[in-house]
């Protein structure tokens, strides 16, 4: 049993100069075989087999990650969740995963530092607004809040922006959904890896998947750098990597990888206190609770699995920076770093099955699939338990690209991470 | 940030120019369009190697000539190993030593 997290904890363990706290996870040795196997200990796949655990009562479930948990994209995204997508199948899918955010840190008596601080989209030409309304009034179809700013509503929520209509690209309005915001990401690992450890599941760090058994076309297990490990179902949760686990398995994916880079400033006052996203100018900031700024912008046109960006898109990006808020051209920024993202032909991600049978895929969420990630594990575990896609993953599966039925979510993912 | 040598230009920096993602992909012949399944045609429009190695892609010298022509690149250490013509076949690489 997990000791819980709570004030009183926290004050008795400071008391002891927190010399007791028990460990959030365990690290045991890999079993010959498991019901599931999840390859890939990030955010979704920790989601995923919390899920499984909690949800569908399945315990005996391994995931295996090659490096460790929170070191790969999870760590290493801008943070950002909401769910101001454009057509129904996604808005569904982020607004479950949004609802789920809503009560996260209960759920997982883990603090994941989830603030709604709210989330605004500026629009610079006449065409942006036109867009910017049709998808506001989407949303807000869908049940879900979403409203447009004026500039002088924005001037007020954000009175760093330089709002003049003399800026190089003025700000004619804005689309605002104030049940956005930001998340701590390492947080959101730490929580559900806790949560999955506590229902049973093993998490193996260390353990590159290496090969699949697929015999008469179902699969049997997996080898890994620690040995053979059977199992029953596999899910593949492995975003950036995703082809090529596919292609040990025999089939391909519509994915490329491309490296997706952030920074952050120094720590500075308080200045910003809702995220601010540009798809016109490039760029989208928001500032952590140490007092960074956060930024990051688009990624490298070329195919990499290499996990660092290209200066001029940095460049880019702190352009479209300084000409919306002049003031922080004297900021000094003080890490970079890059992930790599499974970009989908439609900018929506893929769930479901796949040709072989009993293995599962959740990828190609490309450049936005932090927020997601409590909806992605949630529909994946269901889909994985079920044999069967979650309903509100029925329209992401692979045949998609077989049917023509593409999900074409570009102006909602293409920008904002 | 890498440099791209333009088979016409020479050698340039990597942002003289555009990315037309993965090579050699083989567009059907119309004899071919109705004899085509649906599974097909999605491998053609969609399905792409995206390998972790040695990948053979499009490039064009947008500020620069202008022209097309294929690379051969390693997208883990972003080392160029071929620079070759459009239409030319991929050539040989030893991967193994990449």
């Amino acid at each position: 049993m997990k000791q819980r997290y709570s004030i009183f904890s926290l004050v008795r363990n400071a008391l002891n100069y927190h010399a007791d706290w028990q460990e959030a996870w365990r690290s045991p040795d890999p079993k010959p075989a498991y019901d599931v196997i999840i390859i890939g200990g990030g955010g979704h796949g920790l989601a995923t087999a919390y899920y499984l655990a909690k949800e569908h009562g399945i315990t005996n479930v391994a995931i295996l990650e090659k490096g460790w948990i929170g070191g790969g994209n999870t760590g290493r995204n801008t943070t950002i969740v909401r769910s101001n997508y454009l057509w129904d199948e996604s808005a569904h899918l982020y607004e479950h995963a949004l609802k789920l955010w809503e009560g996260l840190s209960q759920d997982l008596n883990y603090n994941v530092m989830f603030s709604q601080r709210g989330i605004m989209n500026l629009a610079h030409t006449v065409h942006d607004m036109q867009a910017l309304r049709r998808r506001v009034y989407a949303i807000q179809l869908n049940g879900i809040d979403s409203e447009i700013l004026t500039p002088a509503q924005i001037k007020e929520l954000v009175p760093m922006l330089d709002c003049s209509p003399n800026a190089r690209y003025p700000i004619m309005g804005a689309s605002f959904q104030r049940r956005g915001g930001t998340a701590r990401h390492d947080a959101v690992a730490w929580g559900y890896a806790r949560g999955a450890d506590e229902r049973g599941v093993d998490i193996i760090q260390n353990c590159e998947v290496t090969g699949f058994k697929i015999v008469n076309g179902t699969v049997q297990g997996v080898e890994t750098t620690r040995g053979f490990i059977g199992a029953k179902k596999v899910g593949v949760v492995v975003a950036g990597h995703s082809g090529v686990i596919a292609g040990m398995a025999g089939f391909r994916l519509p994915l490329e990888s491309h490296p997706l880079q952030a920074l952050v400033s120094e720590p500075i006052k308080p200045i910003l206190d809702t995220v601010v996203m540009s798809p016109q100018v490039h760029v989208y900031v928001s500032q952590s609770d140490k007092g960074e700024l956060v930024l990051g912008a688009g990624i490298d046109a070329f195919n990499s699995y290499a996990q660092a960006g290209s200066p001029p898109i940095v460049e880019n990006q702190l352009n479209a920076l300084c000409d919306l808020f002049p003031a922080f051209s004297r900021l000094r920024m003080m890490r970079q770093w890059g992930g790599i993202v499974d970009t989908c032909p439609d900018a929506s991600p893929i769930i479901g099955k796949t040709p072989v049978q009993n293995l599962f895929i959740n990828c190609g969420w490309g450049t936005g699939g932090f927020k997601a990630t409590p909806g992605s594990g949630n529909v994946f575990a269901h889909t994985i338990a079920r044999g069967e896609p979650h309903p509100l993953a029925v329209p992401f599966a692979l045949e998609r690209f077989t049917t023509g039925y593409l999900i074409d979510e570009h102006g909602a993912a293409g920008v904002a991470h | 940030m890498f440099l791209i040598t333009c088979p016409y230009c020479g050698a340039r920096d990597e942002h003289e120019f555009g990315y037309g993602h993965e090579a050699h992909i083989v567009r059907p012949t119309p004899a071919e369009y109705e004899q085509m399944s649906d599974a097909e045609w999605a491998q053609y429009l969609f399905m792409r190697k995206n390998p972790k190695g040695v990948h053979f892609e499009r490039w064009v010298h947008t500020k620069g000539c202008r022209r097309w022509f294929n690379v051969a690149r390693h997208t883990v250490t972003h080392e160029i190993l071929a620079v070759y013509e459009m239409g030319k076949p991929a050539p040989q690489i030893d991967t193994e030593k990449k």
